[in-house]
């Protein structure tokens, strides 16, 4: 970190020392901006949130009543003669980049992203910059997304063909962004949409915001019957469980980036695995480094070490922050606690 | 091909037996003869020669991806498979190739002989025409066996519903020296090729570890015993004037112990032995160790032969008179084992010494001595008991003595492959020794990677994540602070480790987080456990 630096790596997150603002700190601050709202990015204790506003209604059920201002895209604020705006990441619903200019000099971390329009969050806007702070959870050659029309399509058939052989089918995303961007992509005609509680929370928050086909919430009272052959989505940690009991027989079905690779899908224990990202691949990274035009780039979390190697054999002066981001884990069972059940 | 890499992807798609074996099944009801015949082959680990060296693949697949060689290796160490990290990283546009499963296999055997420029142009044009499970099966077919978790049992079991061939007389009919160059399906399947059948081996019976209570077996007197002798197992196969030793790897090894194929003239006609092949030195049974410098070698030198003679330990009979008679009982069977055993009176052909006791004390003091005699423990065989096929609970049983044990710490670790991708779970362990200046360090001793759940390893992944402290390739060492019991089944001194110690079959008994690293075992208390 250079002294001039706009935005610094300190013990409690990203810092900009000039306007006294974080960026998604681990540590409870003052004022803290929010790229979005997955646990490791929106954390509890802070004084002030700054977030954009459809990202609001998800941090308020996480964190509870929280002193939180929304604002929209590209609507630039100044502290102390820094500029600050908000620019859609694509991640998930309501996250966001975050744009900070001084005297002509521009950074932008881009918190958690993707560049393929879901068709659920708005779509990630390339920004340009001197110095760009990525992520690179899947910054490995290995990793290289196909089109979502035909990973859905994948999902639609195997649903279909569960339903053919009289097998219920659970899939398994995150509660946030993953479980709402399979609902909206679910083919309603084959059947019923089920979902586990946690699920369903989250997207009962969403609703007001997007146009999502119709759930039904497994209680007690729900018989077995009334489930079978239809789909049910459920976060990971939620495989394995007596929960599940009520689905058999079923076929299990999980969708990560992780299941580009047949050792994690085994490891799993998964029937099918649907690689599905709300993160960008290899070419996705590189493409946006690209288009932001930056010459120098700050790689926070994934595989740091590789992907910033190869960005300086490619010219860039790129180095690696240890930050508390963790992308999107390997092994979700332990990422998500399921907040009711 | 696309038929057989959709088979593959269904295999991969399920966890439940029942549903690989109906997805096989269905695959040999549509395949045609010449795809059934190589899937059959490429499932009992009959693949091609290697035509491509992995060297070579990984700069071809490098060079089309158009990333740096080392971008490439550090992928593959994360993702743990090179045909599959070869599949991810080439791009893959176009999807042409309509070539069966055969063409492509018989084009692979063609190219091994060809030029280094002609097989990277056949590579990387196959990769670039097949879709992302075509490219991976293909790969997986040049760089090694083909495992993925298809056992050769559970393709005999498709196999046998679609043909209505009983699955044991399948698992025989699949042994021994086939390919699909030299046989059609239905020859191998219905027919009989009398030149085949020279040298075919029987699946051999193997027993589970013994479960329950020694007295749950019931009357002593109904079982026999016999030491579990630490070496290869093997047929010795005597036909027509010929002899073949398989091991149960099933390769033919008749060339590599010519003590044992000296017994084509003394051993009658239409015999097959099953038993051991042991180290024997100055009149002693020898220690795997011992056993293991004949086993790499392709040319057997004078020296070595001198140096580690082998015997065969014969257990049990399968064909006499060229007769089957796996049918027979153990006790008919062995009676006509020694019988011929006495008349062949040759110095490299043994019978394993059987034991009856009177009550199952005697047996478990029997299994205290095993490891003076050099035997891994006992076998508990069934009087009655037939020769089964494959490995089968109730008439037979191993008892092994129980392991060595020592308390090491862990000083390195490698990213697992398979299902473990992507962790650390491959650790070296080190033991205390003094240096010159008498202090105490770590001496590499043993590699270990199973023995923990996979939570343990999660857990202790995420510790050596947090102490690496250098990186080498896929290879971490860690700041000491682990502390590991391991388990082994035998050692022995030898040149060929840092340590001067071998341990056989070390494993990970259980993670002693009790301990603090002070607390591990030193190199001599090690030493102690060598026998005289």
């Amino acid at each position: 970190m250079k002294h001039s630096d706009l935005l610094i790596f300190n013990s409690k997150g990203i810092y900009c020392p000039k306007a006294q603002i974080y960026i998604d700190p681990w540590r409870p601050v003052k004022n803290a901006i929010i790229t979005h709202g997955h646990s490791d990015h929106a954390r509890f204790g802070h004084k002030n949130y700054l977030t954009h506003h459809s990202n609001i209604p998800i941090i308020r059920h996480r964190l509870g009543e929280i002193n939180v201002r929304g604002i929209e895209w590209n609507e630039p604020f100044h502290i102390n003669g820094v500029t600050f705006s908000l620019h859609p990441a694509g991640h998930i619903i309501g996250s966001s980049q975050v744009r900070v200019e001084h005297k002509g000099e521009v950074w932008v971390f881009t918190g958690d992203y993707k560049t393929e329009d879901d068709g659920v969050c708005t779509p990630y806007e390339p920004i340009k910059c001197n110095t760009m702070i990525t992520e690179c959870t899947f910054g490995l050659p290995a990793f290289k997304w196909k089109p979502q029309a035909d990973v859905f399509e994948e999902i639609n058939e195997w649903w279909q063909s569960n339903k053919d052989e009289g097998k219920t089918s659970v899939l398994f995303g995150y509660t946030l962004g993953k479980a709402q961007r399979i609902l909206m992509h679910l083919d309603p005609s084959i059947g019923k949409i089920f979902t586990h509680g946690a699920v369903e929370n989250m997207t009962e928050i969403l609703r007001p915001q997007l146009n999502m086909p119709e759930t039904h919430l497994i209680t007690r009272e729900t018989s077995p019957k009334e489930i079978l052959g239809n789909v049910v989505i459920a976060p990971p940690s939620a495989h394995g469980t007596p929960w599940m009991r009520k689905m058999v027989p079923f076929e299990t079905g999980t969708c990560s980036g992780w299941m580009a690779f047949r050792g994690a899908r085994a490891r799993r224990a998964t029937d099918k695995g649907f690689v599905l990202s709300d993160h960008c691949d290899w070419q996705g990274l590189l493409q946006s480094i690209k288009e932001s035009e930056a010459t120098r780039v700050i790689c926070t979390h994934g595989y740091t070490d590789i992907f910033s190697k190869y960005l300086r054999e490619i010219g860039y002066d790129a180095s690696i922050e240890n930050t508390d981001y963790e992308g999107e884990k390997e092994d979700t069972s332990v990422t998500e606690t399921i907040q009711s059940a | 091909m696309k038929q057989f890499a959709q088979l593959i992807e269904k295999l991969d798609s399920t966890n439940k037996t029942n549903q690989k074996v109906a997805a096989l099944a269905s695959y040999f009801e549509e395949a045609n003869e010449e795809d059934k015949l190589w899937t059959m082959a490429i499932l009992s680990h009959r693949r091609p020669p290697r035509p491509v060296n992995t060297t070579l693949l990984r700069s071809y697949a490098a060079e089309l991806a158009e990333i740096p060689l080392w971008l490439f290796e550090e992928s593959y160490h994360i993702v743990g498979d090179l045909a599959e990290s070869i599949a991810l990283v080439v791009p893959n546009d176009i999807h042409s190739s309509d070539k069966s499963l055969s063409t492509i296999l018989d084009e692979l055997v063609l190219l091994k002989p060809k030029t280094d420029l002609e097989k990277k142009k056949y590579v990387q044009d196959m990769w670039m025409q097949l879709d992302y499970y075509s490219r991976f099966v293909f790969t997986k077919f040049l760089t090694g066996s083909f495992r993925i978790g298809i056992s050769q049992k559970l393709m005999t079991k498709a196999l046998s519903q679609v043909t209505s061939v009983p699955q044991d007389e399948l698992a025989y009919r699949l042994m021994g020296d086939w390919e699909p160059g030299t046989t059609t399906f239905d020859e191998l399947v219905f027919g009989r090729n009398e030149q085949a059948y020279v040298s075919k081996p029987y699946p051999f019976y193997l027993a589970y570890a013994l479960e329950n209570e020694l007295e749950e077996l019931g009357d002593v007197t109904e079982w026999v015993a016999e030491h579990k002798w630490d070496g290869i197992r093997g047929q010795v196969i005597a036909r027509k004037g010929e002899i073949f030793v398989w091991s149960r790897g099933e390769e033919l090894v008749t060339d590599k112990y010519p003590e044992i194929a000296a017994l084509v003239n003394f051993l009658p006609d239409g015999i097959v032995i099953d038993g051991e092949i042991l180290a024997f030195i100055d009149g002693q049974i020898g220690l795997f160790n011992d056993l293991q410098t004949r086993i790499g070698r392709k040319n057997v030198s004078k020296g070595i032969l001198q140096k580690v003679p082998v015997i065969f330990k014969a257990y049990d009979l399968l064909e006499s008179n060229g007769e089957d008679i796996r049918a027979f009982s153990y006790v008919e069977r062995r009676a006509l084992l020694e019988d011929l055993v006495q008349k062949t009176n040759h110095p490299a052909l043994h019978i394993s010494e059987q034991m009856q006791f009177s009550s199952w004390e005697e047996v478990t003091a029997e299994r205290e001595l095993s490891r003076d005699k050099r035997s891994e423990g006992l076998m508990l065989k069934k009087k009655s008991a037939s020769y089964q096929v494959g490995r089968k609970k109730g008439d037979w049983w191993k008892w092994k003595t129980d392991p060595l044990t020592i308390d090491a710490v862990l000083t390195y670790a490698m990213r697992g492959h398979g299902r473990r991708t992507n962790l650390f779970t491959d650790y070296t362990f080190g033991l205390w020794q003094p240096n010159e200046a008498g202090e105490l360090e770590l001496v590499t001793f043993a590699k270990a990677y199973s023995g923990l759940t996979d939570k343990e390893f999660a857990k202790v992944d995420s510790i050596i994540k947090k102490t690496t402290l250098e990186r080498f390739g896929p290879v971490r060492s860690v700041t000491p602070t682990l502390v590991f019991e391991l388990a082994f089944e035998g050692i022995a001194f030898s040149n060929r480790h840092k340590s001067g110690v071998a341990v056989r079959f070390p494993r990970i008994l259980r993670w002693r987080q009790d301990k603090k690293i002070e607390d591990a075992n030193t190199l001599d208390d090690l030493k102690a456990l060598i026998p005289e």
